[in-house]
């Protein structure tokens, strides 16, 4: 729960979060220290000096830590556990879905836990998302389509593999799908860059959510295109939403361009943890105005108190039909602690 | 009337001459982009190190420079283009004979290096990784962003100084060139931008339209063609942002101001201009 200067209560449901586990003794190979010194470098790149972590704990920190991060020093209400797997990169993935059940078992109705599935491995990936939907009862999936698989180094949604995937989705339930796309972090494959797949796939599956991840960032412009037409198309405010701090003017112009294209209802808060903490992202957000001159660029949007509440909670949890209300009673009711198991 | 850009560049070249070699590196090195970013590769911190060996008789040498970037995954396609363009010019000096270029820290840095120096193409060292990549095209695409990223300062400066929108749709190449801006970027900008028109030679006489687009065709509507290079630099600096914050991370070139160094400043910490 975000509490705002002048007392007002804001339910916070963090978007994008990680459990993972980039340590030395799970790494398999170069690429997999690579990896988590990239993303190392993107927390030291725009974090606050006074929210830095040292290294050691930023590959691999505990359950315990995660909660205390978010929920107790952190204002989230409920976070966004979305599963990564790198098998190429890491001996038991980056963060499997199994991670991050286990912690989302030990802190109960905190988390919802998303699956991972990659459309190259066929039959299988079919399997698996049965088996994740039987044994997890997922409502969500995170894509990562520059992920390698042996000598593919990435795929497309609208990949007649995925598609088959994505019908099977639709078929259980499974409706809301993340999609990375955003800075390359692993930019073998151009198509990595490109968020044009999520058109075809979009319109393909009205029936599915697609929730793209940092907004398609290097490809602002391209993804407002898509997310304009779409109407299931929604953006991730992970990575954008650092820049509150470095470079807030910047932070405005990218928040003045999706309100304009895309309007307040299809933006979604993320911290990204352990990238960054929700603390003073939210803190941020909630302070901040779009500066004069850029707003009357775009129209005179504004950041309005009312809609700074549906990016922090309100838009994910309709998503993934959150009853609001009523998790407000029942968090309050029981206040967190570290003790709860 | 000759554009005094044209001077600008005339000037240039002869002071060129009278300068030590490893300036002259440098000054090439100058103007080799970032084409993602429309930065030069230098003031991005981009080059490691610069040296020269020469033959016994002293008439031709070897430029040695090595570069990294602000990741190990850094797309290498965008790494060939910086690679390509920092041999191309550093070959241009007439007492150069070869450069060769060494891309570290890079997870594709053997083959990136191989090609560049046997001056293979793109396309078939990495078909594997970037099948029916045309890097002309790629460059193309940078160059009409470089454009327009430039084109955008000089119309928003010509605005600030009281022309109107409907103006610059119509303005004169020569009212451009005569304007005096004092902020140090805008003035940058400015000679970047007549720099490009020149090159694509769409401005070629004082009369042509200065703010044409990258097709040549004069600005339709105001609003709407703003809207658009706005959008060209808001996906520019996300990338140049990162890179800067990334490259300080990844070699611990963190603003020390004011901080008391550390051990590991010592030891692992970059100094990237300092050989200059």
């Amino acid at each position: 729960m975000y509490v705002t200067p002048e007392g007002k209560e804001i339910f916070v449901l963090d978007g994008h979060a990680h459990f993972w586990d980039g340590s030395p003794e799970n790494q398999k190979n170069i690429h997999g220290k690579q990896f988590i010194d990239c993303f190392y470098a993107y927390h030291t790149g725009l974090s606050p000096k006074e929210e830095l972590w040292d290294k050691k704990k930023f590959e691999k920190y505990s359950a315990d830590d995660l909660y205390q991060d978010l929920f107790i020093d952190g204002p989230d209400d409920m976070a966004i556990l979305n599963s990564t797997y790198l098998s190429d990169f890491y001996k038991d993935g980056f963060n499997n879905i199994e991670r991050n059940m286990s912690v989302a078992k030990k802190f109960p109705n905190r988390f919802i836990v998303n699956g991972a599935f990659d459309p190259r491995d066929g039959e299988k990936a079919l399997e698996y998302i049965h088996f994740m939907k039987e044994t997890y009862d997922i409502k969500g999936v995170k894509m990562y389509t520059a992920e390698w698989n042996g000598e593919s180094k990435g795929w497309r949604l609208n990949d007649p593999a995925a598609y088959k995937c994505f019908e099977l989705c639709d078929k259980l339930g499974i409706k809301n799908i993340h999609v990375h796309k955003g800075p390359t972090i692993l930019p073998l494959n151009k198509d990595a860059f490109d968020v044009h797949d999520v058109d075809y796939a979009a319109t393909d599956f009205q029936g599915l959510n697609w929730i793209i991840e940092h907004c398609g960032l290097p490809r602002l412009d391209d993804f407002c295109w898509i997310a304009t037409q779409e109407s299931n198309v929604y953006g991730g405010l992970a990575v954008a939403l650092p820049f509150i701090h470095s470079r807030p003017r910047y932070f405005g112009e990218i928040i003045a361009e999706l309100l304009f294209w895309i309007g307040p209802e299809k933006i979604l808060f993320g911290s990204d943890y352990a990238i960054w903490t929700p603390k003073w992202l939210v803190e941020k957000l909630w302070a901040f105005q779009i500066p004069e001159d850029i707003s009357a660029e775009r129209g005179g949007v504004q950041l309005t108190d009312e809609i700074k509440e549906k990016i922090l909670g309100l838009n994910a949890a309709r998503l993934y039909n959150i009853d609001v209300a009523a998790r407000k009673a029942e968090f309050s009711a029981h206040p967190i602690s570290l003790a709860a198991e | 009337m000759t554009a005094p850009i044209h001077i600008a560049t005339a000037t240039l070249v002869s002071a060129l001459d009278e300068q030590a070699p490893l300036e002259q590196v440098w000054a090439r090195l100058d103007l080799v982009m970032d084409p993602e970013l429309d930065e030069p590769v230098t003031d991005m911190g981009f080059i490691e190190a610069v040296s020269i060996t020469s033959t016994p008789d002293q008439n031709t040498s070897t430029v040695h420079v090595s570069f990294r970037l602000p990741t190990y995954w850094c797309s290498p396609n965008f790494a060939f283009l910086m690679a390509e363009g920092i041999k191309r010019q550093i070959e241009v000096l007439p007492w150069v004979a070869q450069a060769v270029v060494t891309l570290q820290d890079h997870m594709a840095a053997e083959e990136m290096n191989a090609a560049i120096n046997a001056g293979a193409s793109f396309g078939s060292v990495f078909a594997d990784l970037h099948p029916d990549e045309d890097l002309a095209a790629l460059r193309e695409k940078f160059d009409i962003k470089a454009f327009q990223r430039r084109q955008e300062v000089v119309i928003k400066a010509m605005i600030t100084m009281g022309f109107l929108p409907a103006e610059i749709l119509t303005m004169p190449r020569a009212l451009v060139e005569i304007a005096e801006f004092t902020d140090p970027e805008t003035i940058r900008q400015k000679a970047r931008y007549l720099a490009i028109l020149d090159e694509k030679r769409l401005a070629p006489s004082p009369r042509d339209l200065a703010f044409p687009t990258y097709q040549g065709t004069p600005i339709d509507d105001y609003a709407t063609y703003m809207g658009l290079l706005r959008s060209v630099r808001i996906n520019m600096e996300f990338s140049g942002s990162l890179c800067r914050g990334l490259k300080r991370s990844r070699y611990q070139e963190a603003d020390l101001s004011g901080d008391v160094p550390i051990l590991v400043d010592f030891t692992t910490r970059t100094p990237t201009h300092a050989c200059r």
